[in-house]
């Protein structure tokens, strides 16, 4: 049951998705993991760690 | 035995050259310095994290092999751990290796740890392809007659053959995890023997201190 909602859900029974830009060619997939990981980058630069402030103060 | 015998010793000379470099003070700290409470300093803890999880996953397929992760459901399950643990590796150690490229994690003495973390990467990727090709399905046929041509142009492939399954699981269960966890441990080590990468302006604070210390201090000034 698990297995058809998720074939369902996500389809994977067709060619991948890919974006042509010149020479670059990367698929959707490739992209999107891209995408995320400069996300989670600037995430991880600019969110506030917990208990960074406390411990600055005990120094 | 005399004394001057016991420092000869190999094993006297070894432990108290290892205790020398790496104190067991500085391998376990207690505490970090205060820049480190950043999420950037999280993607190499996640990595090594994300890498127990593939060897653990991949000890347990290795015991049941490819019939029990094509077929069963348990096996399936086990397989995508296997598969996720990897992306996962993978987002953060790319995260990782930017942060660490933009701090010039390099400064300090730091080379050697830089240089291992790199060959880290480039020994993962051989790891990853190996795994690729070792999953007995169309996607591993389809992966290794492609890389093939790749790696028959570098003039690799008299040794190095993507098309037998056999060595490349060999390659993938073996020798490149072996070399992975061990260069893991140097790595972790020249961290803890250097310490982590401060920020650039606490690297400055730490250059010009002697200088200001050394400064003649103008009448009137002490407090």
């Amino acid at each position: 049951m698990g297995t058809f909602l998720t074939a369902a859900l996500f389809p994977l029974n067709h060619p991948d998705h890919y974006f042509h830009w010149h020479v670059i060619e990367i698929s959707a997939a490739n992209a999107i993991v891209i995408v995320l990981m400069v996300i989670t980058f600037v995430a991880a630069l600019l969110l506030p760690f917990p208990g960074r402030r406390r411990r600055k103060e005990n120094q | 035995m005399s004394t001057s015998e016991i420092d000869r010793q190999w094993t006297t000379r070894l432990r108290r050259r290892s205790f020398g470099k790496m104190p067991p003070e500085k391998m376990l700290p207690d505490t970090q310095p205060s820049y480190v409470s950043s999420w950037i300093y999280v993607f190499g803890v996640t990595t090594i994290s994300a890498l127990i999880v593939v060897i653990a996953t991949g000890c347990v397929l290795a015991i049941f092999g490819p019939e029990w992760w094509h077929v069963s459901n348990i096996g399936h399950f086990v397989n995508s751990l296997h598969l996720w643990s990897v992306e996962i590796f993978f987002f953060a150690m790319v995260v990782h290796l930017w942060g660490k490229y933009f701090m010039a994690a390099w400064r300090g003495g730091r080379a050697m740890t830089w240089i291992t973390g790199m060959v880290l990467f480039l020994a993962s990727v051989v790891t990853a392809l190996t795994g690729y090709v070792s999953q007995t399905n169309f996607d591993s046929q389809w992966i290794s007659t492609q890389a093939k041509d790749a790696i028959n142009s570098t003039g690799g492939g008299a040794f190095f053959n993507l098309t037998n399954p056999g060595q490349m699981l060999m390659w993938h269960i073996v020798l490149m995890p072996l070399i992975l966890v061990a260069l893991v441990g140097v790595h972790v080590v020249m961290v803890r023997i250097k310490g982590v990468v401060p920020p650039f302006e606490d690297d400055r604070v730490v250059q010009v201190a002697p200088a200001v210390a050394a400064a003649p201090v103008a009448p009137g000034a002490e407090q």
